[in-house]
């Protein structure tokens, strides 16, 4: 044809097929018809997870999604309206025009109705004559939508060459001329059948479909054609090789011969060349109708035919023949180890020492590494897989370095690495660690709950020239304090950085920086960390950079202060008059179903995945945007998405090889609330009391009618004479973290090592997720009714709260030691507290349960002196410890 | 002579924004109500459309400033005449009332000018808003599913509006303001039913809104989605308003230029609000922005959104008279 008018489709984002398009794939799995777990899910109503697949559908390539609710068990036009309008709220799945399929006019019309952009309608066709085919198509005129004609008339679908023609160009001539439909807007479908099913009639089945086609393309002006491929292998069903090969050789002839879209399942599909010679011949023999026997043929050769698993996809490695140094620095950029070993050495050979391979091609490469991450071309994830090259490289280089006994390479500066005491948590230092080694500084990392007296040990014994501190509860800002000013007391004075998810610049500048003569940075972003220690670092920049950064924390330390003595506050007994009231009287707590103590002693991972909230995991990597439409960002999507693909992948083996042992410890209690304290009851008797908790109550200034929090507000109090419940709860999917972490690290995996800390962190919050859950409409049994979708649960839809000790509403870590003896965690499950009271493994979540619908979450914010006094009496601890607990939350 | 006729020839000036000159009057409660409305239970303030009825000399006087400063075509005072529009003022009842109205008013004053400068042309353009809902998107965070408006509401809704701006004389119908174009895909569906039943071929014009740096609607489209999605029915233009000023608007005007066979439209705001939410651009420094469209040649229509005034169109005006409208494709072909 001389010249076809594109066909113009569009989501939120256009989609324009013209004669230069290749095949454009039609996503075929978000169809009742054709996926039984669609069906299963969209019968259950389970639309977050029908959305996934859609969304797994269009990240896999297809650029059209098929949406199919023809069901006889199924509200077709409700499910239709429900699912697109959910599609509109997902704009990295919105952004692939819909096809709506149906053979139920009003569907299809349901789906018009909700969809902004201009989709595809599967179909229409002559079948019911042609007043209704002429009615039908005047009114997708009027929405504005491309339509998909099949070849089927008043006497039936077209099974020979013929039909089809006649019945397409009947069909072309009334859109065309009565409707004035756009012709480029016209998709044919012209049936595609099985072959090979023994009947003589179906012998011609692909062959005319082949034909029909390029009659279409070649005498219907602007017209598109499409099909559903996985039809013609229809009779080879379990013989997924034979189907394969099958599809791969139709979809070849069919596409040369005008087709120009379809639906294909990408999973069922071998490439052309890949097909064993012998097997495509005796296929095409069959799809071409070349011999009389064919069929005969093929099933006697597909009978040999082992399931032979699909082949390795082909990668595109031209870049291998570029030259040496090209290719180390590919290696390094797009993070591929296979081939560094190889590259090192030849490198090796061609240097005078193997430490110049370090210093030269190496450092290079990774200098490029570091230039794109500083110019925003590349992300954090990319980097870590860069070190990991990097360090295979290195480590493949140091028996020879090492031989020739010369002197270690010239390091850009040394930094000692630690997790404070206490703090068990190391992610962020991790990566801060690898972005540093990535810039030519050695690093010296201490790992986790590393005592001061051995870091300041240690940075004097190596001579480091910074040291960096990493910290993620609220007791390791005190630890922080307290060894800058011990540095300062011994008169050492190196540079400190400051970083973790509970430090801040405020927290540095004010109660840090002021007790020490050397700098002390606040460095939270991993990125910003090159920056900093190089300018730390550099004679010439040193001094002024320090003044700067000391001034500027100066200015922030006053107007702080300012800010936070302009806030005034209330006194403890005023705040206790003006407490969250709930009005006891008309509320009876529901009696739980299952009083006492649970264990869970080894909780299905798999189970736990739907319930993972992936936002915070992205943010784990420094890349910032909310889940799912972080994987379209415009500026991080990509990396993102390859970053998601590596954690889907190492979260099926966590799951698959049971890398984690998921635990839980819990219990409901019998409680009521006494004044700000919380008393639990051995049993439903309550007289005896076996533990009791201290809730801290706000005391800021309040507006009229805006009340002091605290969380004893939430629980009946005991003179109310109402019965009351608590719950309380620890799980942990940490055990099995460090052991892999530590296999990783040994083969210079940093990337790996960093990956399964943070997924298990992410499933030890899922097991929070989903264990509260249980709680909720089963154990306790108070929501039994609630049907949340995991977007919902994550955005804490539900009644009820399960707040953690060391967070916003309850700062006091010593609680901890309460529940783990309430609970026996310990004894039961293995988690252990550290001195700090940081949870052992990391990955562990501990928390209470308050169920009553009005309970929320709040921030204590700061609390008085008499707050401070009334709370060690109930503690029984000195005002000075009780002083030390809860430092951050003094307002001074 | 038609619009198109016109169109071939010269630019055509849109006037600006009715909101600012309506503002100037700082008409209090009674003014909304006048006599007819003086029981109505709900407060009135705010209902500018009203105006159409109670005050229609304010309006009339408003619609002679535009004309005055060189507008060619003057939009009716029915951004909000829907029913749904109206139900926040208990007004749903007179959505027909108010177009009818809005566009007799608007044709009177513009026939005034015409008798008087018979070779310059004017034009009535129907007004036709977003309404306060939207069909592809959901208000509440929480229920992505929702929808406070269906597309059959919305349709019947337009429909009342696309009959009223008819009967009543408009010689163009604008949906314009398009923030989700599911609601401007009803608007269509809507006139074109009114179109085929009253046998009247009345052109129809669009103008969607870029709501922000990132390009796209407030629905998410993408320029060249918006276009497409709206692309099955004749058009005699499209184009974008309101949001943006001059400057950031450019863009994206220049991609819908390039891309469309339609005349092409823009009226940008008068630069972005200011910390009070006021538009503080100059008529000079807007005349400035908007002449870099007729450089670059990639406008048919120009005129004002938000914050623009007389002063602003007089200016616009007079630059435009001293460029040639851009070509449409077929015409480029053609010649």
């Amino acid at each position: 044809m001389l010249h076809k008018k594109p066909l113009l489709l569009s989501g939120l984002e256009p989609l324009a097929i013209t004669k230069d398009t290749n095949f454009v794939n039609i996503g075929e799995r978000t169809n009742v018809t054709g996926s039984r777990k669609f069906l299963r899910l969209i019968e259950n109503q389970q639309y977050d997870q029908a959305l996934d697949i859609a969304r797994e559908q269009v990240l896999g390539g297809a650029q059209i999604i098929d949406i199919n609710m023809d069901e006889g068990m199924i509200d077709g036009v409700a499910a239709m309206t429900t699912f697109l309008n959910l599609i509109a709220a997902e704009p990295d799945i919105a952004r692939v025009p819909v096809m709506i399929d149906s053979s139920k006019w009003e569907i299809i019309q349901a789906g018009l109705k909700v969809v902004q952009g201009k989709c595809v309608v599967n179909s229409i066709s002559l079948k019911e004559g042609e007043e209704n085919f002429i009615q039908q198509a005047q009114t997708l005129k009027k929405y504005g939508a491309a339509v998909i004609v099949m070849a089927f008339d008043e006497d039936g679908q077209a099974d020979t060459l013929e039909r089809r023609i006649q019945i397409c160009e009947r069909s072309y001539k009334v859109l065309v001329e009565k409707v004035h439909f756009p012709p480029e807007d016209i998709i044919f479908d012209p049936n595609i059948f099985p072959v090979a099913t023994g009947m003589e009639e179906h012998r011609k089945n692909a062959l005319d479909f082949f034909k029909a086609t390029k009659w279409i393309r070649e005498n219907l002006p602007h017209a598109s054609v499409s099909g559903g491929v996985s039809n013609v292998s229809f009779s080879f069903r379990g013989n997924n090789t034979v189907r394969e090969a099958m599809h791969a050789s139709f979809l070849y002839h069919a596409i040369q011969h005008g087709m120009n879209m379809g639906i294909v399942n990408p999973t069922l599909l071998e490439v052309y060349d890949e097909v064993p010679k012998e097997l495509m011949e005796y296929v095409e023999d069959v799809l071409l109708d070349r011999r009389e026997d064919a069929t005969e043929r093929l099933l006697e050769y597909a009978e040999t035919l082992v399931n032979a698993s699909k082949g390795v996809k082909k990668v595109d490695d031209a870049w291998r023949n570029e030259d040496l140094k090209s290719r180390i620095t590919h290696s390094l950029i797009k993070g591929i180890d296979a081939y560094i070993e190889e590259d090192t050495e030849e490198a090796r050979l061609l240097a005078e020492k193997p430490i110049h391979v370090i210093e030269g091609p190496l450092m290079d490469g990774m200098n490029v590494v570091g230039d794109l991450f500083g110019e925003g071309k590349m992300f954090l994830p990319q980097v870590v897989k860069s070190a990991r090259v990097m360090k295979k490289a290195v480590a493949y280089l140091q028996p020879f370095i090492e031989a020739e006994k010369t002197d270690s390479t010239q390091y850009a500066g040394k930094i000692l690495m630690a997790t404070v005491k206490g703090d068990v948590h190391d992610i962020g230092k991790n990566i801060v660690s690898v972005v540093l080694a990535c810039n030519n500084y050695e690093i010296v990392d201490l790992g986790v709950m590393v005592p001061p007296e051995i870091i300041i040990q240690r940075a004097l014994e190596e001579q480091v020239d910074v040291i960096g501190l990493s910290g993620l509860i609220t007791p390791s800002l005190d630890e922080m304090v307290y060894l800058t000013k011990e540095l300062d007391r011994q008169k050492i004075q190196i540079p400190v950085l400051i970083g973790g998810a509970t430090t801040s610049k405020a927290h540095t500048a004010v109660k840090i920086a002021p007790h020490s003569k050397a700098p002390v940075i606040h460095v939270n972003d991993a990125s910003r960390a090159v920056g900093v220690v190089s300018n730390l670092l550099q004679e010439d920049k040193k001094e002024a950079y320090t003044l700067k950064i000391r001034e500027e924390y100066e200015v922030f330390k006053i107007k702080f202060l300012e800010r936070t003595s302009a806030k005034s506050y209330v006194s403890l007994e005023e705040a206790q008059k003006n407490v969250f009231s709930i009005d006891w009287n008309s509320f009876d707590a529901k009696e739980p179903n299952q009083l006492g103590m649970h264990s869970i002693e080894n909780q299905s991972l798999a189970e736990l995945v739907p319930y993972i909230d992936w936002s915070p995991f992205f943010r784990s990597w420094d890349l910032h945007g909310k889940y799912p439409e972080i994987l379209k960002d415009e500026v991080v999507g990509e990396q993102a998405q390859s970053l998601f693909q590596d954690a889907q992948q190492m979260l099926d083996q966590i799951v698959n090889e049971e890398w984690l042992t998921a635990k839980a410890r819990f219990g409901i209690f019998p409680a009521n609330a006494v004044g700000d304290d919380i008393e639990i009851y051995k049993t439903e008797a309550r007289s005896e009391v076996s533990a009791c908790w201290l809730t801290l109550r706000q005391q800021l200034k309040k507006r009229s009618g805006h009340p002091n929090h605290a969380l004893a507000d939430f629980v009946a109090p005991k003179a109310s004479g109402k019965k009351d419940y608590v719950g309380a709860f620890c799980v942990t999917t940490g055990f099995g973290t460090d052991e892999k972490a530590k296999a990783f690290e040994a083969e210079n995996d940093d990337y790996s090592s960093i990956m399964i800390k943070a997924l298990a962190d992410r499933l030890a919050e899922a097991f929070a997720e989903y264990l509260h859950e249980r709680v909720r409409t089963h154990y306790w049994g108070y929501a039994a009714e609630e049907v949340f979708s995991k977007e919902e649960l994550i955005g804490e839809q539900y009644k009820g709260i399960r707040p953690a000790p060391g967070y916003p509403a309850c700062p006091d870590h010593l609680e901890k030691k309460t529940l783990w003896k309430l609970l026996d965690v310990e004894e039961t499950i293995g988690v252990k507290l550290t001195e700090s009271l940081a949870m052992w493994p990391a990955s562990s979540v501990s928390g209470y349960y308050f169920a009553h619908p009005e309970a929320h979450y709040f921030g204590l914010g700061k609390i008085k002196l008499d707050q401070l006094i009334s709370y060690s009496d109930r503690r029984g601890i000195t005002l000075d410890e009780a002083r030390k607990w809860l430092n951050p939350n003094l307002a001074e | 002579m038609s619009i198109q006729k016109d169109l071939e020839k010269r630019l055509l000036v849109l006037d600006g924004a009715m909101g600012t000159m309506i503002q100037n009057h700082q008409l209090e409660e009674a003014d909304f109500r006048a006599k007819r409305f003086e029981s109505h239970p709900c407060s009135l303030k705010g209902n500018n459309d009203l105006l159409s009825i109670t005050q229609p000399e304010i309006i009339k006087g408003i619609h002679r400033a535009y004309l005055e400063a060189g507008a060619d075509l003057v939009e009716t005072n029915t951004f909000s005449s829907t029913s749904i529009g109206m139900a926040d003022y208990q007004m749903e009842d007179l959505a027909y009332e108010l177009n009818y109205e809005s566009a007799k008013i608007a044709k009177e004053v513009t026939q005034e000018y015409i008798s008087k400068t018979p070779l310059q042309k004017r034009y009535v353009a129907g007004s036709i808003g977003p309404t306060n809902k939207t069909a592809s998107m959901s208000p509440d965070v929480n229920d992505p599913g929702f929808r406070a408006v269906t597309f059959d509401e919305l349709v019947h809704a337009y429909r009342e509006q696309v009959l009223g701006l008819i009967d009543g004389g408009a010689d163009v119908l604008l949906v314009e303001t398009i923030f989700d174009t599911l609601n401007a895909k009803a608007a269509l569906f809507a006139i074109d039913s009114v179109k085929t039943e009253k046998q009247v071929d009345i052109p129809i014009m669009i103008s969607g809104t870029i709501t922000d740096a990132s390009g796209r609607t407030l629905s998410g489209q993408t320029v060249e989605a918006f276009r497409i999605s709206l692309s099955h029915l004749p058009i005699l233009s499209i184009g974008f308003n309101c949001a943006l000023g001059a400057d950031q608007l450019l863009p994206y005007v220049k991609r819908l230029s390039n891309q469309s066979d339609a005349y092409i439209s823009a009226h940008p705001n008068a630069g972005l609000p200011n910390a009070f939410g006021e538009y503080d651009q100059t008529p000079e420094e807007m005349q400035e922005l908007i002449e870099e469209y007729l450089k670059q040649n990639v406008v048919n229509i120009i005129g004002g959104c938000c914050g623009t005034t007389p002063d602003h169109i007089r200016l616009i005006a007079e630059i435009a008279k001293k460029y040639k409208p851009r070509k449409r494709k077929a015409e480029e072909n053609a010649s």
